[in-house]
């Protein structure tokens, strides 16, 4: 886990100071994690000259529920030019779940942020159009949420015997109550 | 007096032959002219990220062939070098060239469906015979080594299930030697033929700036000219190990997208006898009890076999805490896994980096002021699986 820090971690931790949380390399992936209001700073001060991140692969994140910070925002970069991935996530509390958004940095960020606000109901502030992506518009609740249980949904054919609630226990979490 | 200007709003699917799945098109029109282009997703949408949190590392394999169901040893090589990263374990060469051969071989499949599907929807329909029948032959090879056409489930934590076998490389060889002639055929059909020519050339332009931007990946970005492919800038399972060129395009229109992926097909055949040549003896598998399963002969000698063996299929592994992000290059881009692992049995978070995903994000920027009918040949181009998208 003490592995050095790459160049361009060394220029983000002068770069933004105080508001680079952790610094990493676990398995030989550069991370760094930054406080929310500087991620879009971050973001936009490597895709530049010298270090050229230019490439947005992957936007996620994921929920470390029940502990807080709740949500972990992780943006995956790549530099074609120095053959490169960078790591850069933010942690954010579950009661104010809201991160910078990163479209006017990467267009790609777009679709990538709907399906974070979607699954986990992380709001992304000035994003264009943040609606729901992979689920109905009318889905209550945020699926990939550790509290959100992984049920069955009932269908309706001759001779099945709906599951519900699932039989398959969430490992964390209270059950979601049936309507 | 002005004209008032008025647009037509229509969907385009989700039930649409061209779409190559349930995807939804709300297309803005002006005449023939596309407006705006705003894709619908998500009909296909399996939930299969929660489905894995919920599932032990092992039996998430099975999961994730579904996912890109046209190239699904390549989604299981994602899924299993990421949790071979997260544990830190070695593949044995052996295992890592079967990978690279079956890995190639299943691009090939990938890139005959994508271009029966294109025939099709340009009514070049006797195409999708032909591509069907050679994609036979590689799901055949892919019956012989892992007893399924598709979904394999062959590849393992720690290397593959089982050896190759006996017949398996001389069948192989048998097909790859057929299929440059096969190749030359559908490219006097069609590289040069008027109608493919007219309907591809200048269609769907992605440009490099735009391809960047938008995160596309795979023969999609390469057809804008950027050549970036997962096996030569960051490679794995032995692609260094292997001479072969990464086909450009110039335009990054339709056309180019075309050239690049017949090229590919035959760039894989060379990695395949490459790769068939050189394999290396020994294990398919690795000798770490902790993550592979014992072969079977050591299970009535040794207690401390069927200790691991138990403990293995009861429980499954426990990977050290931390995250990892591990990429492949699928026959449509950069397919990756991140993982997030608490050190418990089952992943807390698994990320699939859907190639498929990015590169619809880049089709309305590609359909905008063209055609109607050039949508088509634009979905086709960008060669999308909607298992991938919706995931």
């Amino acid at each position: 886990m003490t592995a050095p820090l790459t160049p361009v971690q060394e220029f983000l931790v002068e770069r933004l100071g105080e508001t680079v949380v952790e610094a990493h390399a676990f398995r030989g992936d550069a991370t760094l994690v930054v406080a929310r209001e500087r991620v879009v700073d971050a973001l936009r001060a490597v895709r530049d000259e010298p270090w050229r991140f230019e490439v947005l692969v992957d936007l996620t994140a994921w929920d470390r529920y029940p502990a807080e910070p709740r949500f972990e925002v992780v943006y995956h970069l790549l530099s074609l030019k120095r053959r490169e991935r960078l790591r850069i996530k933010t942690r954010i509390p579950g009661h104010d779940p809201t991160v910078p958004s990163a479209v006017s940095v990467f267009a790609g960020a777009n679709w990538f942020e709907r399906e974070v606000w979607d699954l986990f109901g992380i709001r992304f502030a000035g994003h264009p159009n943040l609606t729901r992506i992979l689920m109905p518009d009318d889905w209550e609740g945020h699926p990939l949420r550790r509290d959100f249980p992984l049920t069955e949904e009932p269908v309706e054919f001759h001779g099945h015997v709906p599951k519900v609630p699932s039989q398959i226990v969430p490992r964390v979490g209270p059950v979601r109550e049936d309507p | 007096m002005t004209l008032a200007r008025e647009t037509l709003t229509i969907n385009m699917g989700p039930q649409h032959p061209s779409t190559h799945g349930v995807l939804r098109l709300v297309l803005e029109l002006e005449g023939e002219v596309i407006a705006s282009c705003q894709p619908v997703i998500g009909y296909l949408h399996t939930g299969i990220e929660k489905e894995m949190e919920n599932r032990t590392y092992h039996q998430n394999i099975a999961l994730v062939d579904r996912i890109e169901y046209l190239s699904s040893y390549h989604e299981e090589l994602a899924y299993c070098m990421a949790v071979e990263k997260l544990l830190g374990v070695e593949v044995p060469k052996r295992a890592q060239y079967i990978r690279v051969i079956l890995c190639e071989l299943n691009r090939i499949a990938s890139h005959l469906v994508w271009l029966g599907t294109t025939g099709i929807d340009l009514n070049v329909s006797s195409l999708l015979m032909y591509c069907f029948r050679d994609r036979e032959r590689i799901l055949e090879l892919s019956e012989m080594v892992s007893g399924q056409r598709m979904m394999p489930g062959y590849f393992r934590i720690g290397g593959v299930a089982a050896d190759l076998p006996e017949e398996f490389p001389s069948a192989a060889r048998r097909f790859l030697e057929e299929f440059p002639r096969r190749l030359d055929e559908y490219e006097a059909m069609l590289t040069d033929n008027l109608i493919w020519r007219r309907r591809h050339e200048g269609v769907a332009v992605l440009s490099r700036e735009d391809a960047l931007a938008y995160g596309v990946t795979g023969p999609t970005l390469r057809g804008s000219g950027i050549p970036y492919d997962v096996r030569k800038a960051f490679p794995y399972s032995s692609y260094d190990e292997f001479e072969f060129d990464i086909p450009t395009g110039e335009h990054g229109d339709a056309y180019d997208r075309y050239r690049v992926r017949m090229e590919e097909m035959r760039q894989s055949r060379r990695i395949v006898l490459q790769a068939l040549d050189r394999l290396p003896d020994g294990p398919v598998l690795t000798p770490d009890r902790k993550v592979a399963l014992p072969p079977r002969a050591e299970l009535v000698r040794s207690m401390e076999a069927v200790i691991h063996q138990f403990k293995l299929v009861s429980e499954g592994l426990h990977p050290p805490k931390g995250e990892v992000y591990a990429a492949v290059e699928s026959p449509r881009g950069e397919k990756g896994y991140y993982i997030v692992s608490d050190g418990s049995n089952r992943p807390v978070r698994v990320r699939v980096r859907a190639p498929s995903f990015s590169n619809l994000q880049a089709l309305p920027t590609m359909v905008r002021g063209g055609m109607l009918a050039d949508v088509v040949v634009a979905i086709a181009s960008i060669d999308i699986v909607l298992g991938d998208v919706d995931r």
